[in-house]
């Protein structure tokens, strides 16, 4: 691993203006995707600022009757939440499907936002990657492609984003607030905060740089029936191959977002509250899947209607 | 502090102070910033007991309980750990006096290598206490109801400890064994 400064940051403004003063300068937050990718080489921060004692970790009511979720709250915390649990089940159900125990314990709601993809390409320095090193190629494109990219895609990049409580985010209507170097506030809804790679997969966020996640924000709950169904190649602490995020009521999907199809949470509103046998068509218009990994396409109309029956 | 043991190693260039309590003792140590906290345990405190097997987050054989929760330890720097309260296979039981999961592990044959066998045995303890403590889990059905102490909950929830011998149905029953649920 490269060589590193250190710092602890007390405060939020104290940890932007930190990573501000320093270019090549990160947070760490749990690190449990930072510091394994710092061991490949992929990442090389030549500073770290450590956001873990800056105390974003409540979740706490909203005056608009939702919560507010500080960006440290662990995976396991937000899981738990008894409010979570009741008015948000569709987000434990994510959180609950993603990861282990021992990673769900120190991953936190900012850094699995941030998380990067799991493209065995993007992993492995010896390929060319465009997300890795912008303008080398892309080795997925015509090489191994099963767990790739159907939606959204470029011909620069077709990684996925592997995050499930991303997905839960998306249909939920979330919205991200983060914190400038300046110290100014602003709000990303949901929808706009992961990018699709387009010419420049190397950025994944609409994050402007120094700035940080403070809190996830989750509207007034919506009711329903919150279902996550995530298709992976083992029953436990796998990534998904897709995932389905539903919330149904009156039988109709109410919501819906699918994780591990795009560069993003993949949610096209046109399709909720469709009639059933339409949604997929809709969702899925405009696919551009590769030879390896076309069974995404039938696999998730089939976990939709799996979804819409578990409903009923 | 009283009783601080110094590690004692020649101090790095670039190397920052680090306080930690390990299994109840504390230590003050001069420590890279890179270095891992399974590292620190490891190299620095000669605490060989926690096993690394992957380095990255997928095996489980590095589980410690930092502040009485499980983590995978080299997927953390030990320089994030200032001031925490450590526990290791160390801290457990003794060869005269093994801790009553240890004492399972043997009883039902869980491990071959034993080379998992202090990761899986610190997250089992740490299994316990999730479930008592009301957190769920993906195999949780009711997210509104206190999750049952039962086989499929455990066996779910230690599904971040890999095991190479595949000693996993033994591994179960020991676990549900301390947790009193009948096999
Ligand atoms: C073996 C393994 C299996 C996994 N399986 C799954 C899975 O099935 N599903 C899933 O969803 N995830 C999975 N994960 C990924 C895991 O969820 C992420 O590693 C975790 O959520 C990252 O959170 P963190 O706090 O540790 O982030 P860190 O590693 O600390 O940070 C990640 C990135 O976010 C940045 N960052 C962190 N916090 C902030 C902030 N507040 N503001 C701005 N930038 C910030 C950091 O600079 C860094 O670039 C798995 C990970 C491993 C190792
Ligand atoms: S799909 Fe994206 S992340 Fe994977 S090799 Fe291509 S450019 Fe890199
Ligand atoms: S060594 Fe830490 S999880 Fe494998
Ligand atoms: S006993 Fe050998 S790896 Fe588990």
């Amino acid at each position: 691993m490269k060589s590193f400064t250190y710092e602890r940051a007390n405060t939020a403004a104290e940890a932007v203006a930190a990573v501000a003063a320093m270019p090549g300068a990160k947070f760490i937050a749990g690190g449990t995707n930072l510091l394994d990718l710092m061991k490949l080489g992929i990442e090389a921060p030549v500073h770290l600022v450590d956001i873990n004692r800056l105390g974003l970790d409540a979740i706490e009511p909203t005056e608009a009757g939702g919560l507010r979720i500080g960006a440290m709250v662990r995976n396991t915390d937000l899981a738990a939440d008894a409010r979570v649990r009741r008015d948000y089940a569709v987000l434990s159900r994510a959180l609950l499907a993603g990861a282990s125990g021992q990673l769900r314990n120190k991953a936190t709601t900012g850094g699995n936002l941030l998380q990067r993809t799991r493209c065995a390409y993007f992993y492995n320095t010896d390929m060319p990657c465009n997300k890795r090193s912008p303008g080398s190629g892309c080795a997925a494109v015509g090489g191994l492609s099963h767990n790739h990219a159907v939606m959204g895609v470029s011909d620069a990049c077709i990684a996925t984003h592997p995050s499930d409580m991303a997905v839960a985010l998306r249909a939920l209507d979330a919205t991200v607030e983060v914190i400038s170097a300046k110290g100014s506030m602003r709000m990303i809804p949901i929808a706009d905060f992961h990018r699709l790679p387009g010419d420049t997969p190397h950025l994944e966020t609409n994050l402007q740089a120094n700035e940080m996640v403070t809190a996830v924000i989750l509207p007034r709950p919506v009711g329903g029936t919150h279902i996550y169904r995530k298709v992976r190649e083992r029953a436990s602490y796998a990534f998904a191959n897709i995932a389905v995020a539903m919330i149904v009521r009156e039988g109709k999907a109410a919501r819906l977002a699918l994780g591990g199809v795009a560069h993003k949470p993949w949610r096209v509103e046109a399709a909720e509250d469709a009639p059933a046998e339409g949604i997929a068509d809709i969702v899925l218009a405009g696919a551009r899947p590769t030879a390896d990994n076309a069974y995404k396409l039938d696999l998730t109309r089939r976990t939709i209607a799996a979804c819409l029956g578990d409903a009923s | 502090m009283p009783g601080t043991e110094d590690a004692g190693l020649p101090e790095a260039p670039g190397a920052v102070p680090l306080s930690l309590c390990v299994n109840g003792k504390p230590w003050v140590l001069q420590i890279d910033p890179r270095t891992s906290l399974l590292d620190a345990l490891r190299e620095h405190l000669h605490l060989t007991g926690t096993k690394k097997g992957c380095d990255h987050g997928q095996c489980g054989a590095c589980t410690v309980l930092v502040n009485g929760r499980r983590i995978n330890s080299c997927l953390s720097l030990a320089v994030m750990h200032e001031g925490d309260e450590i526990s290791t296979i160390e801290g457990l039981g003794s060869p005269e006096a093994l801790h009553p999961m240890q004492q399972a592990f043997i009883d039902h044959d869980g491990f071959q290598c034993g080379y998992c066998t202090p990761g899986q045995i610190l997250s089992a303890l740490a299994v316990i206490e999730e479930i008592k403590a009301g957190i769920p889990s993906h195999v949780t059905a009711d997210l509104n109801a206190p999750p049952p102490l039962s086989a499929s909950e455990i066996r779910e929830r230690m599904s971040g400890n890999l095991c190479r011998c595949a000693a996993y149905p033994n591994i179960i029953a020991a676990i549900q064994d301390v947790s009193g649920i009948p096999s």
